[in-house]
């Protein structure tokens, strides 16, 4: 190996050598020089108002939904599918409307994809049936056959286990998802009567809890208006069967909510003017 | 200037263990890869087996060649330079190995727990949280060995070389706390500690500067060293090297916000990626002219030399790639490029080309320095370079061609306004595509055979006594 030439260990001005001779320098000159970028790109983004323009109507997961939010990540579906519409042209007719940073506000952790090797999910919500999806999920070609989609056959065969899902309510409370001590404490009463297997007993208690206008948290109180009516909830026996909750119960419940909560009025602009501000009050 | 008193013995077991570990997690990562990448083209390979399916077994391919080659790789460049470079024995050694044993064991654990489906679900950072923490100690453990090396060095000055080193044991660090950083629901499961926007906008933090300084920094590291040491050239300008350095650590860090363009974050954000996308060619182009030119008068190297071939070929795709970066990192290709195999190609030009190709050319160079040896067979290296690079080529290409074609087909409208194909459409078009990347797949897979293969043959050779043993210009 060569020696490098120095010359006087000055570079215009700058001492090179000595930072480049010193390691406890040359490593604190690095720590802090990599740490710049990040702190101007993500740390703003927590405390400028615009950065998430408050719009009506996203209300956290239920325990079915989530449940089927953990299937989604367990299988990798992000991997092929995206939830993230960008405000193109083509993207609107095919997927529908651009999504809002509100709409993933409560996803832990954020699903949003980098690749669609098949079509992004964001507004994918009630666009087909319950029967639609079973097959889908059972055997993809049988219905797209051009699809290369794993079979998810196995998901109305496996019996949901619900051992975590009170758990992953109060951790996702710790942080900003409003879900209310109430809402913790029926988890398993709402989880039966979305899926429809208790015939229909806490259908009412259940929507009461995901359709309501006011969400606490933290003290800070979101307030729906009152003219704003909350999207209905999907209340049924997901996977054609209301004898148990299965894996496919819990997917197809997320699923079917995907992109459901914001209800986008005509002529309303959503996107934020030149100035960053929404044009929206 | 050299201030050398002499040199201390060095430690080459954990090198050589680093090295032969590393190419066979080269030959799993890479089988694993064509696998899943034959499950894209042919469907029916996931078997109907939840395991093995594309969306659990993809992340064990990323996984496995990023941390696993890469990782072992790093870890044994990095040891052999820091000695040769200081002429120090590593410090530490008790924890120089705890490094490596801890991270074989994180991988591991990787491997165990990805096709069950316990997964961050964040790219490239999918193992659970005490995966991190076991990878977390072996990094520590490596910035404290490498660190205290650097401290008992025989000269005044600290080579190039380790200064990209160090700049990515400490960003990495950084960016793998802070993306890590979560709640346990328990041992397979875990919520990220951000949500929405804020998730997105620290897991690109995370995911270009994976790319930025644990494949880049570290690398271009590994660069330093073995190139003008392989062509017994010095470094072609210090100056260049100098500028290049500081600027590629400051810059590199703000770019992983192209990744989101178009999306919900603000758009200054998103404008500020962009436009640091585009002035980090200057740092990238500086950092492969440095090594280009570094072949001044010894260029002959190449035509007879595979190894040195390896070095330059990864140079020219690390210019290559870092051209086609800051293009795709600008709004307007962006809007066609994203979501399509375009980045996936991308990703692998740098990969297989850049990271693969030095890694190897590296990694031959220690073989034969550490057992004193000519490989077994000369014609096998350049073998495996012409399987390699053909590899190599067919997967990029395949790729640019999909990529385009699924980003045009998306926003094609015909003379009425209606959009002219389906998303089915565009899934169908790509099947040659994915068969010819996954051919390519195969041959770098085969070419990583052949090196474990005359990698093995070489050290048996050298305990029967049968081997070469290296000139000693070579030695030099």
């Amino acid at each position: 190996m060569s020696e490098y030439k120095k010359e006087g260990g000055m570079i215009r001005g700058i001492p090179h050598d000595t930072i480049e001779s010193n390691l406890p320098i040359l490593a604190v000159f690095v720590a802090i020089l990599v740490a710049v970028g990040g702190i101007v790109e993500i740390v703003p983004a927590y405390h400028l108002e615009d950065s998430e323009p408050n719009v009506e109507g996203v209300r956290p997961l239920t325990p079915l939904e989530l449940e089927g939010f953990a299937i989604f990540r367990r299988e990798g579906c992000f991997l092929c599918h995206s939830q993230m519409i960008r405000p193109f042209r083509d993207e609107k007719e095919r997927f529908g409307h651009f999504s809002l940073a509100i709409e993933s506000g409560f996803d832990h952790n954020y699903a949003w994809g980098s690749k669609r090797t098949g079509p992004d999910l964001a507004r994918l919500g009630k666009k087909y049936t319950d029967a639609w999806h079973i097959q889908h999920l059972r055997h993809p070609r049988s219905v797209v056959p051009e699809s290369v989609m794993p079979n998810y056959f196995f998901l109305e065969e496996t019996k949901l286990k619900t051992n975590l899902t009170k758990k992953r309510m109060e951790v996702l409370a710790m942080m900003n998802v409003p879900y209310s001590t109430d809402d913790i404490a029926n988890w398993e009463a709402d989880l039966k009567a979305q899926a429809g297997v208790d015939d229909g007993d806490g259908e009412d208690d259940l929507r009461a809890r995901y359709e309501r206008k006011t969400w606490e948290h933290d003290g800070k109180v979101i307030q729906w208006t009152d003219s704003f009516e909350p999207t209905e909830l999907n209340v049924r026996a997901f996977d054609g069967d209301a004898s148990d909750v299965t894996e496919m119960d819990a997917l197809i419940a997320y699923l079917q909510q995907l992109g459901t909560h914001v209800h986008f009025e005509e002529g309303v602009d959503y996107y934020h003017d030149k100035f960053g501000q929404p044009y929206r009050e | 200037m050299s201030s050398v008193a002499e040199k201390d013995e060095y430690n080459y077991d954990i090198v050589k263990f680093c090295v032969i570990v590393g190419i066979m997690m080269g030959v799993v990562g890479t089988f694993i890869g064509t696998w899943v990448a034959s499950e894209l083209a042919w469907p029916f390979l996931n078997f109907d087996v939840a395991e093995v399916s594309f969306g659990r077994l993809r992340p064990v391919h990323t996984n496995t060649v990023i941390f696993g080659f890469g990782g072992f790789l790093l870890y044994g460049a990095g040891f052999y330079m820091v000695q040769h470079a200081t002429h120090a024995r590593v410090a530490f050694e008790k924890v120089a190995w705890t490094a490596v044993f801890t991270w074989l064991i994180a991988m591991l654990c990787i491997w165990a727990t990805l096709p069950l489906g316990m997964t961050q679900s964040k790219e490239y950072h999918e193992p659970e949280w005490w995966i991190d923490l076991i990878m977390a100690v072996s990094w520590v453990c490596m910035t404290i060995s490498f660190l205290g090396t650097i401290a008992r060095r025989k000269m005044s000055h600290i080579y190039v070389g380790l200064w990209f080193f160090m700049t990515m044991l400490f960003m990495v660090t950084y960016i793998f706390v802070f993306n890590g950083l979560c709640i346990p629901v328990d041992f397979t499961f875990s919520y990220s500690a951000y949500a929405g926007i804020h998730d997105a906008m620290t897991q690109w933090w995370w995911g270009h500067n994976a790319v930025g300084f644990f494949l880049t920094a570290g690398f271009i590291g590994v660069m330093y060293y073995f190139v003008p040491k392989h062509a017994n050239r010095p470094i072609y300008s210090y100056r260049l090297s100098v500028l290049h350095f500081w600027s590629l650590t400051f810059l590199y860090v703000w770019v992983g916000a192209h990744h989101l363009h178009y999306t919900a974050i603000p758009d200054w954000t998103l404008s500020l990626g962009a436009g640091m996308s585009i002035a980090l060619i200057f740092p990238s182009w500086g950092g492969m002219i440095n090594g280009m030119m570094t072949m001044s008068g010894a260029w002959d190297k190449i035509r007879t030399d595979p190894v040195m071939r390896f070095m330059v070929v990864a140079l020219a795709f690390y210019g290559m790639s870092t051209f086609e970066g800051p293009l795709m990192g600008t709004k307007s290709v962006n809007a066609l490029s994203h979501y399509t195999d375009w980045t996936v190609g991308h990703v692998h030009s740098g990969a297989l080309g850049w990271n693969a190709m030095i890694a190897i050319g590296a990694m031959y160079h220690m073989i034969t320095r550490m057992w004193n040896t000519e490989m077994w067979s000369a014609k096998l290296v350049n073998t495996h370079f012409w399987v390699h690079l053909t590899g190599a080529i067919f997967y990029i290409t395949a790729m640019w061609g999909s990529g385009v074609l699924q980003g045009l087909m998306w926003r094609a409208f015909d003379e009425y306004g209606n959009l002219v194909y389906t998303f089915a459409d565009s899934v169908a078009a790509m099947h040659p595509f994915y068969a010819l990347r996954a051919t390519g797949g195969f041959l770098v897979f085969c070419g990583f055979c052949i090196m474990l293969y005359n990698t093995l043959k070489t050290i048996s050779a050298v305990k029967a006594g049968t081997n070469v043993t290296l000139t000693a210009e070579a030695r030099a």
